[in-house]
């Protein structure tokens, strides 16, 4: 009995080697990645029937977006934002919370940056910058750990809590920025103070592409080892799982939850540090661009995985820097990167209910049939 | 604009403007009543309010017609509803999250195909003048009311007469409350949750027509600012009841209408921040209302969002 029991293998966690363990690692690829193709698939029907040509649209995405070293430079400048927003919304679904606001806290930490730069204009660089980063991921950390404690201590759902947060949060940004924060030299775009040149962040040497995007991947790395390798990863998928079975283990779920989204938020409040301190000079409303909700579509698209987050940002981050040159040689709306965007969501979203169906993914079935 | 009324002038236009910002609201909360009583959440109602109300202007522009426009409006919603009521179908698909990806779909459909409309200009949904008897200007503004809002508050008390004493109502609520105890009774709880989902679509989509047709009477990119969303936080503080739905729209109608208010008789400092109120409104009472240990009173046994 016990001989058995100790060499037998546990049910639903066979081993079969090393080929098994790749055909389970592959159902995580292979099925996202069809979702992505049927998602560009439905798109390029409905651009058919539009009139217009996908081969063209998807050339011009390629060559706009991935074609030259200026488009590249162009999709990875967009990438750092994302990557960050992206780890906003896969850091708490860890714990099974579906966090949709990142774009509140890329906001307020884009005005706490901006904000902390005017105040520390005077300073060296050295000291300024880690200042105004710190600043912007407090205030990111405390926005979106908000909705974490809400959701731990009075059962506030997060995905409305987080929504109607970020709402709130351009309120704030467009009083500030319009109000008490306004550089009366800003006429048309009312904006903080322009920060002086020692406090823009560059652009990594021999790249041009700023340092966000650098900072961007490492927090994916980061947060890849904080989730796979580290008994806290461990412990917030066990809370996710069942928070009631880790609150009788003794597992800190309060601290858990109100920990992974305020490392969530810090890391979205970064992404609008870089926007300020690197892009756009000082804090206004272009901050809200919607970095927060494409966000969302590549978290879910990597399978809150940060480091398919990397290569998934990339992707949409070439989507969206390569509107333009769309708007321009097809005639489409700008809205038309969005559409495809929700195709492909969709798509992704309904390939959920395929894991699991196919054989040749699950090895403890090869022998059976 | 002189008048006698003096300070009264604040409630009067804060009134009107709850009459005029309720009705969406009104419209995509009932819709999401009947669809979480069925036991799903539609957190794309959001998507489905700004493509109805793209819908609705397009088609009230080409026909001439803005009751046509309205029916336009609810076929799009519904076609929205039923899609989201499919994929939700699926096995181990989880609702919260298509409803993201839907927003993101029909805000995308919407911007796409809405693009030529931005400038035309469509004919208005009628009103009614409530305020005839008065000679004060500002009475008789408060008091047009919009057709749409005395239908959506006809729906209200109709949807709670169903849902409680029809037989239609109560397979609603069986399926929402306990699908094993709809199967047991020889329903079919998908189909019912589907056709629910659609129903609520529909709503939603003539709560966007109001928005691009009446008020604030122009489609634009920017008609709804998360009206869609707040909704869902409303039935919650409804507590799934039509009828505290028709009061809760009107509470945050009134909200909406403050910063406008204020701004109308020339107070516009801090006007952004009045701009936040009904989402600041709106998560006082999510949080006010919501509860970690019990199940809420009143909610759906099925619904997700409350689990």
């Amino acid at each position: 009995m016990t001989d058995q029991s100790a060499s037998a293998p546990l049910v639903g966690t066979p081993q079969r080697g090393f080929l098994g363990q790749v055909a389970r690692r592959a159902e995580s690829v292979v099925l996202p990645l069809a979702a992505l193709l049927t998602g560009f698939a439905v798109f390029s029907i409905f651009l058919i029937l539009q009139g217009k040509s996908p081969t063209q649209f998807f050339s011009l995405t390629y060559q706009a977006g991935f074609g030259t070293a200026f488009s590249w430079q162009n999709t990875l400048s967009r990438t750092a934002p994302l990557l960050l927003a992206a780890l906003c919304v896969a850091l708490p679904a860890r714990l099974g919370l579906v966090v949709i606001g990142g774009e509140g806290a890329i906001v307020l930490g884009g005005v706490a940056a901006g904000a902390a730069g005017v105040l520390l204009s005077q300073t060296i660089g050295v000291v300024a910058l880690p200042l105004m980063a710190i600043s912007a991921m407090l205030i990111g950390g405390l926005w979106i750990g908000a909705v974490g404690a809400l959701r731990y201590y009075r059962g506030v759902n997060e995905t409305i809590a987080s929504l109607l947060m970020a709402y709130i949060a351009i309120a704030l940004m467009n009083h500030l920025v319009e109000g008490p924060l306004r550089d009366p030299d800003s006429l048309n775009k009312p904006s903080t103070a322009p920060l002086p040149p020692p406090l823009r962040v560059g652009d990594i040497p021999a790249w041009e592409v700023h340092w966000g995007l650098a900072f961007g991947i490492l927090a994916c790395l980061l947060a890849w080892i904080l989730i796979e390798k580290t008994t806290w990863g461990f412990a917030a998928r066990i809370s996710g799982g069942n928070m009631r079975a880790a609150q009788v283990q003794g597992l800190p779920v309060g601290r858990l939850i109100i920990g992974f989204t305020a490392l969530g938020g810090a890391l979205a409040g970064l992404a609008g540090f870089f926007e300020v301190a690197a892009v756009h000079g000082s804090a206004n409303a272009s901050l809200a661009s919607g970095y927060g909700y494409t966000g969302i579509l590549i978290a879910f698209l990597a399978r809150h995985n940060p480091l398919a987050i990397i290569p998934v940002a990339i992707l949409l981050a070439g989507f969206e820097a390569s509107s333009g040159l769309i708007q321009r040689r097809m005639d489409l709306p700008d809205a038309t990167v969005l559409v495809l965007q929700g195709f492909v969501f969709v798509s992704i979203l309904m390939s959920d209910t395929l894991y699991g169906r196919f054989k040749i993914f699950a090895p403890e079935r090869w022998k059976s049939a | 604009m002189e008048s006698d009324l003096g300070l009264w002038v604040i409630p009067l236009a804060i009134l009107g403007g709850a009459i005029r910002v309720s009705t969406p609201f009104l419209f995509v909360s009932l819709g999401e009543v009947l669809t979480e009583r069925s036991g799903r959440i539609n957190l794309g109602l959001e998507g489905t309010l700004v493509f109805g109300a793209m819908a609705g202007y397009a088609i009230a522009y080409l026909t001439g017609s803005s009751w046509l426009g309205v029916l336009a409006a609810a076929a799009g919603g519904a076609l929205f509803g039923l899609i989201h009521g499919l994929i939700c179908s699926l096995p181990r698909v989880n609702d919260i999250a298509v409803g993201i990806a839907m927003m993101i779909l029909g805000m995308g459909l919407a911007f796409y195909f809405g693009k030529p409309y931005v400038q035309p200009v469509a004919p208005d949904l009628p009103s009614i003048n409530f305020g005839w008897w008065s000679e004060v200007q500002q009475v008789r503004a408060a008091l047009r009311v919009n057709v749409l809002f005395i239908i959506g508050a006809v729906l209200a008390f109709a949807m709670w007469w169903m849902l409680r004493t029809t037989r239609i109502g109560l397979i609603i609520r069986v399926v929402g409350d306990s699908t094993d105890a709809a199967r047991a009774m020889g329903l079919r709880p998908l189909l019912i949750r589907t056709l629910s989902t659609a129903a609520g679509g529909a709503f939603a989509g003539v709560g966007g027509a109001y928005l691009s047709l009446f008020y604030p009477g122009s489609w634009n990119e920017g008609i709804s600012s998360g009206q869609g969303l707040m909704a869902v936080a409303l039935v919650i503080f409804a507590r799934w009841n039509p009828i505290a739905c028709f009061g809760a729209a009107l509470l945050f109608g009134g909200a909406g209408a403050l910063g406008p208010t204020l701004q109308s008789i020339g107070i516009s400092e801090g006007y952004y921040l009045f701009f936040a109120a009904p989402y600041v409104l709106t998560l006082g009472v999510l949080i006010a209302t919501s509860s970690p240990s019990r199940a809420m009173t009143g909610a759906p046994g099925e619904l997700s969002i409350t689990k």
